[in-house]
């Protein structure tokens, strides 16, 4: 069957994309690198973290305007920067709020880093979950659990259970766990000759709990 | 509690979806606050995840799943009311009730919390206290009139089961 | 409840209505609005209608309980028609007398008029009074003629003869070339031509569109929507109908705060009249369509105020708003085509249906048509609402109408758009007030909020209040909103403190600037607005708090001081008494003093003192 197809410009190139994909998923296919942080392959595209902004001109005219990458859908004659000056500008100062609110988060220093940010003019919080919403399109959308959600708004937004107690369709699948960014533990330096380190990605070393910890972690209240 | 009248608000409301908010605001009213079992009975009759609704009860400002005091003071802190001084009026007020906005008082007399904006603005500084507008307040007028209320032997929010 | 089945039988309620009324003699009017609420408008209007039952059976006084009349703080308000007399600030003692003296024997009663305070004289017309006078109020103009919640007064004065003309004389696509045509922006801040999104609405696919009615009006300082809503919920209903009609809309929506009960229950009780009376639901007016409205309201979030978080509060859903690539009149409510406009821009339908395009595009300027009603409040003489033709200038606003400053203190800007728009400084206060022209120099009209300030507001104390009331509000969902914001929030902080240093400023602008850019809606697009526009006109009154940490309007706290001069002050005690820490010493008849130590700042004795002794650097 053949694939519709759109043309758009993408950094200066020319590109037939799948009509209908999100400028993220078809700048992937043409190798071409957006960071991202909320977004997750099979995950519904949720828009928060707004690292994957991208310059975006609907037929190459004069104005431009800014929207996320992950969520906006291509369309022909679309013309797409990915990392003009107001979009590197736009995406520093986004890591730098980021790793500002949660410094001990691994996922937010290695953003900070490849943005090449060496100094936080904020002062540090130690937030552990940095409310990419990440867990809880996991739970509704592949797991059917339905028992995680955001609770709150504004700086005070959380992600939490109901009345903070694990409901009965919760079933500790550690879905949640699993796409965490914040979950991914730190490296733990040299070990012996030959052998890598690899904590971030050996799933048997994972924590036990995810780093929400605001009002106690879910499995420790409801242990196995 | 009695949890039917609960049922009676969802079948005044047609069981929509569209009047969950609705819903919510008239379970307050009678309960004085949003129970736990309340929302579970909510959620099963609307069959909504009780995750939403949770969501739905927490974001909203109007509501609290707290029991509210029995008088409530608002204090109106939109631009024009804090044009004409309305920071002084809540500097004075969290000191007098000795809570910050959105609390309750230990002794369940007093609910304060801070709106941004009632509509009435011509006349602010304004602040609502168990129904009624008072207009041009300033801290020594709004001192005297939370000490009235206080003195007021009715419940300014009766729960009404 | 008469129920109608076509035209003409709107018609024949009609005459029979005009006839009735013109056994009516005299016409008294208490308006009935929140505002006159709060001073006590009901017991008078209640003492009105006792006293006037006692009185031997006088037909001839016809009581009027009329919605908002928009000099608020004049209220209570009464007008006695026919002669057209404006009473202000009535109390229920002056009932009576109004009864005896006015009524029965046409006697001015004095201290019940408007005083001109520049001319010292009393003005008897509504017309003449300046606060009126120079205002264009047809939309706003019904408030004082109806009761609310009386279809019959509405009919009385043409209502829903535009909805008859829509209906029968006129087809869908004529309707919407109408409001094309007449230049018809929204009035909710966006300014988007109501006529093209008619249109496309009408245009995308689909049997099911909804309407909607936005009053969630949370722009602190505004309170135009509460007003038509709460005064003339007909209106806006009749807009919605004919709105409905031309799109194919099958259902709609009201969507009111729930911090505005009135206006919630006037729209409710509307709606139930406008069905009994054959004008709403089933086979309207015997023309074959049929359209519902039903209230729904909000829970607390000034977000909610945006169209796609709207929608998501009507789903049940929390108000998080979503990108706007796909735009509401293709996929909105419940994934439907969804025409949205707000409470103001719903009203001006009928009139312009009534009287024609050219009629309305004859007023305003040429971008922008017909009138638009503000809410002038701060430190202005004559608050209230005001409706005038869009291009007249601010100065005319807050001089003309506004009477200018009050407390004695020059007014120094006027902060327009709510938390969205900017400061405009007094030296741009000939720009003519429309879409446009305001979001050149950085603000923007917005929905109508007008906020004046004079040399007693501080600048970054503004700018730090929107940063904070919108940290409030924000959802939470992206980043730069909810972080950046608060970043902003602690940076404006630590100024105000006296702790702000020298790349306090170029941070905000920065911050300011990635937040305008990445944010996710309106919200935090524009959130940054009002700090960047006083920054850019009043950037002296920031370096002074974060160069010399002091505060030139005298008022951030940490950088002020309190003190009695003791040439003023008469030792009366009055402060003495009211002060919280204890902080005066004096004894009677002498001077006073404040220990700095123990003052808190609170300003409780600058208040009370009648001499003006108390200053504050």
């Amino acid at each position: 069957m053949e694939r519709k197809t759109v043309n758009v410009t993408i950094d200066g190139r020319s590109l037939d994309v799948e009509e209908g994909s999100t400028i993220l998923l078809a700048a992937r296919e043409f190798g071409i690198h957006i960071p991202t942080l909320c977004y997750l392959e099979h995950l519904s595209p949720y828009g928060g973290c707004r690292i994957c902004v991208v310059e975006i001109s609907n037929n190459g005219g004069g104005r431009t305007y800014i929207d996320t990458s992950c969520t906006h859908e291509v369309r022909e004659g679309m013309v797409i920067q990915t990392g003009s000056p107001r979009i590197i500008r736009a995406r520093k100062m986004l890591a730098e709020l980021l790793v500002a609110s949660a410094p001990n988060v691994k996922v937010a220093q290695d953003i900070a880093a490849r943005m090449g940010l060496v100094k936080v003019r904020f002062p540090f919080e130690d937030n552990r979950c940095i409310l990419c919403g990440l867990c809880i399109r996991m739970c509704y959308e592949q797991m059917d659990g339905k028992a995680l959600g955001f609770v709150g708004r504004g700086m005070g937004r959380k992600v939490s259970m109901p009345f903070e107690v694990r409901p009965d369709t919760c079933r500790l699948c550690r879905g949640c766990d699993y796409v965490c960014p914040g979950v991914i533990v730190p490296c733990q330096g040299i070990k012996d000759p030959g052998e890598l380190c690899g904590r971030c990605v050996r799933i048997e070393d994972m924590p036990t709990c995810c780093p929400m910890g605001t009002f106690g972690c879910f499995c420790e209240k409801n242990p196995l | 509690m009695d949890f039917e009248k609960v049922g009676k608000i969802i079948d005044k409301h047609q069981q929509k979806r569209t009047a969950l908010i609705s819903i919510l605001h008239d379970i307050q009213d009678h309960y004085n606050h949003l129970p736990e079992e309340a929302l579970k009975k909510v959620a099963s009759r609307l069959k909504m995840d009780l995750n939403d609704i949770y969501g739905v009860a927490t974001f909203y400002k109007a509501f609290s799943l707290i029991p509210k005091g029995r008088h409530s003071i608002t204090l109106c802190l939109g631009t024009a009311c804090h044009v004409r001084g309305g920071p002084k009026i809540l500097r004075e007020v969290t000191k007098l009730l000795n809570i910050e906005p959105g609390q309750t008082t230990k002794d369940k007399k007093f609910s304060f919390n801070v709106v941004n904006c009632l509509g009435v603005c011509a006349i602010g500084p304004v602040m609502f206290a168990d129904g009624k507008f008072y207009g041009e307040m300033n801290p020594v007028k709004a001192k005297r009139v939370i000490e009235k209320i206080g003195k007021n032997r009715k419940k300014g929010n009766e729960v009404k089961s | 409840m008469r129920k109608i089945k076509s035209g003409c039988d709107l018609e024949k309620w009609r005459e029979d209505i005009l006839s009735k009324q013109k056994q009516n003699g005299v016409v008294i009017s208490v308006c009935g609005g929140t505002g006159c609420h709060a001073y006590g408008c009901k017991k008078v209007k209640d003492e009105f209608a006792k006293t006037i039952r006692k009185k031997r059976n006088d037909q001839t006084i016809h009581l009027k309980f009329t919605g908002c009349r928009g000099f608020c703080e004049r209220g209570p308000i009464v007008t006695i028609q026919p002669q057209g007399i404006f009473y202000q600030k009535v109390q229920e003692k002056d009932v009576p007398l109004i009864l005896s003296e006015t009524v029965e024997k046409g006697k001015i009663l004095d201290h019940l008029l408007y005083e001109d305070l520049m001319t010292k004289q009393s003005v008897t017309s509504e017309k003449d009074i300046p606060f009126y006078k120079a205002q264009c109020r047809l939309v706003m103009g019904n408030n004082g003629l109806i009761e609310p919640t009386k279809i019959e007064d509405y009919i009385g004065i043409g209502g829903y003869q535009a909805l008859a003309k829509a209906l029968f004389q006129m087809k869908p696509d004529q309707i919407i070339e109408e409001i094309k045509s007449s230049g018809l922006r929204g009035r909710g801040g966006a300014g988007f031509p109501t006529g093209r999104k008619w249109e496309d609405c009408r245009k995308a696919p689909g049997e099911v569109k909804y309407i909607i009615c936005n009053c969630d009006e949370g722009d602190p300082g505004a309170y135009m929507d509460r007003s038509l809503l709460e005064g003339s919920p007909h209106s806006v209903l009749e807009g919605m109908i004919i709105g409905a009609f031309a799109i194919g809309g099958s259902h709609g929506y009201i969507y009111v705060r729930h911090e505005y009960p009135l206006a919630c229950k006037n729209a409710e009780k509307a709606i139930i009249q406008a069905g009994k009376a054959g004008l709403l639901g089933n086979n309207i007016l015997g023309s074959g369509f049929s359209f519902d409205v039903e209230v729904a309201k909000g829970g607390g979030a000034f977000v909610c105020g945006e169209s796609t978080a709207l929608v998501a509060s009507i789903e049940g859903r929390i108000g998080e708003p979503r990108s706007k690539q796909v735009h509401m009149v293709e996929q909105g409510l419940w994934g439907k085509p969804t025409n949205l406009n707000n409470v103001e821009t719903w009203s001006n339908v009928p009139l312009i249906i009534n009287k024609g395009s050219p009629w309305f595009s004859s007023i305003g300027t040429e971008k922008s048509k017909g009138t638009k009603i503000f809410s002038l409040v701060g430190k202005v003489k004559n608050t209230g609402l005001v409706e005038v033709p869009m291009g007249i200038t601010l100065k005319e606003i807050i001089f003309d109408i506004g009477g200018g400053q009050r407390d004695g203190k020059p007014i120094k800007a006027v902060q327009t758009g709510g938390p969205s728009g900017g400061c405009i400084p007094a030296s741009l206060f000939d720009l003519p007030v429309d879409f446009d022209s305001l979001t050149k120099v950085g603000s923007m009209m917005g929905s109508g909020g007008m906020i004046v300030m004079d040399e007693g507001t501080c600048m970054v104390d503004v700018a730090k209040y929107f940063v904070h009331f919108l940290q409030e509000e924000s959802c939470g969902k992206c980043l730069p909103c909810r972080e950046g914001l608060k970043r902003m929030g602690e940076i404006l902080d630590r100024i105000t403190e006296g702790k702000g240093d020298a790349g306090s400023l170029s941070l905000l602008e920065e911050l300011g600037e990635v937040v305008a850019d990445t944010s996710l809606c309106g919200l935090g697009k524009t959130a940054p607005n009002p700090v960047l526009s006083a920054l850019r006109y009043f950037r002296s009154e920031f370096e002074a708090h974060v160069y010399q940490k002091k505060c030139p309007a005298a008022v951030c706290t940490p950088l002020i001081q309190y003190s009695i001069s003791e040439t003023d002050c008469t030792g009366c005690g009055a402060c003495k008494k009211v002060c919280p820490t204890q902080a005066i010493q004096g004894d009677k008849k002498q001077s006073h003093r404040i220990l700095e130590d123990l003052c808190s700042k609170c300003g409780s004795c600058k208040d009370v003192c009648k001499a003006n002794a108390v200053m504050v650097q």
